[in-house]
């Protein structure tokens, strides 16, 4: 059934969210319903070993290997297993690369889904009203406060992830990058180029 | 029809500010807790990822809107766990609760590792057919709702109801949110990404020829 009681549980804890939290958790640990040495665990997984550097690598490998970025565009979540990169919000994966004729960009306007074995937690503007809001309508204004201006003639395609698929861009390689290896290549790949509101850097 | 949530192509939002990149993923200490809370009482099996975005979507557009987002999680986990009578209101305000033995599926340490990197698929075999392929013309249901439960949790957003677009992918069958969302089966049916022209949705594009997608079910959609 929906939920529209209008006396949500939440209004019980307290109204500084740090205390809420340690509310709830102290009830949680209390009752044998979370261990806090699984939080500790889950935290070092998205601090220390999940992030935009896996998506990175996999953007690499695309740009240096014409074998792999086949794959990826076809079938991409058997070329991330190629380099490890698996997990949680990232089970079905679609890699959309951009071209001179198409730039693409990805939201979540429902709630935040984010590719987080490729990006890790989603950043705070990306979860924001404003980019859910104003990506699908004015994606190119969203863009200019990125400091991003489209060449003349690219079309702009939104990804608006409303299903459990999670979308990666594969961001043009930059020129001037011939002979660079693939571990170089990685470090021109930011997290907002793979989402579609940054380019990579130029080498 | 719509909820608080559905806010794609709204006005009045103001500009998108952008972080530094490289920056630690949490802003605040414990917006850290908040989700390794949601993330580890979420692993009791207790409810779906559905049933979780439904009980974010009903909190009251005010307290929504007020809600920084790690706050949004924290109510609905507080409404899930109430819910599921896993913590009782009482609990809730004393913010302390009897101690009691661990639930037999709790999250242990050692668990975490392989089950963030497995994840959960959400594909399924079904026996409804694929009406669509790549190329066809479809037109979603309008208004946007849950046809099953009034009220109820969809994946179509208002602003693409009604409008007409070009299937491009097709995914094959996936649990079906507008019943998982209400403990009415995972109804798996076909999944597809739907092309819009930009013009069509909103009037008038920014540029002629841009394009939104979406990713529909089968149900949202008939033939155009």
């Amino acid at each position: 059934m929906p939920h529209d009681d209008h006396d949500h549980p939440h209004s019980l804890l307290p109204s500084d969210p740090a205390l809420r939290v340690k509310a709830l958790e102290t009830i949680l640990v209390a009752k044998g319903l979370v261990d806090p040495a699984a939080m500790a665990v889950i935290l070092e997984t998205y601090e220390t070993k999940v992030g935009p550097h896996l998506g990175a690598r996999v953007v690499a490998r695309a740009w240096a290997d014409p074998r792999f970025r086949a794959l990826l565009l076809k079938n991409a979540n058997a070329a991330m297993a190629e380099l490890g990169v698996t997990g949680r919000q990232g089970e079905h994966v679609v890699a959309v690369e951009n071209t001179p004729g198409t730039h693409n960009m990805v939201v979540c306007t429902l709630c935040s889904c984010y590719p987080w074995p490729l990006l890790g937690i989603p950043p705070a503007w990306y979860k924001s009203d404003a980019y859910r809001a104003r990506a699908v309508r004015e994606p190119r204004k969203v863009l200019a406060e990125f400091g991003v201006t489209l060449p003349e003639g690219q079309k702009v395609r939104v990804w608006d992830s409303t299903a459990e698929v999670r979308y990666l861009v594969v961001p043009m390689r930059p020129e001037g990058t011939e002979g660079m290896d693939e571990a170089a290549l990685a470090t021109l790949v930011t997290r907002d180029s793979m989402i579609g509101t940054g380019l990579p850097l130029a080498p | 029809m719509t909820r608080v949530h559905d806010m794609g192509g709204r006005f009045g939002d103001g500009p998108v500010v952008p972080e530094p990149q490289g920056m630690v993923p949490f802003a605040k200490p414990w917006h850290r807790e908040a989700l390794a809370l949601t993330l580890a009482a979420g692993a009791l099996g207790q409810w779906s990822i559905d049933r979780s975005r439904h009980v974010r979507e009903c909190l009251s557009p005010e307290d929504y809107t007020r809600f920084s987002y790690y706050e949004i999680w924290l109510a609905a986990l507080a409404g899930l766990l109430v819910e599921k009578g896993l913590v009782s209101r009482e609990e809730l305000a004393a913010g302390k609760a009897e101690p009691g033995a661990p639930h037999p599926r709790i999250f242990r340490p050692a668990a975490v590792g392989p089950s963030l990197a497995r994840g959960t698929p959400y594909t399924r075999i079904s026996n409804v057919a694929p009406a669509f392929a790549p190329g066809d013309r479809v037109r979603t249901r309008l208004p946007a709702r849950n046809t099953l439960v009034a009220g109820g949790h969809t994946r179509l957003p208002a602003y693409a109801a009604g409008h007409v677009g070009t299937v491009i992918l097709s995914h094959g069958a996936h649990v079906f949110p507008d019943a998982n969302a209400h403990g009415l089966g995972e109804s798996p049916e076909p999944l597809y990404t739907v092309a819009f022209d930009a013009g069509d949705l909103w009037g008038e594009a920014e540029r002629a020829g841009d394009e939104v997608t979406l990713d529909l079910w089968q149900s949202y959609l008939e033939p155009a």
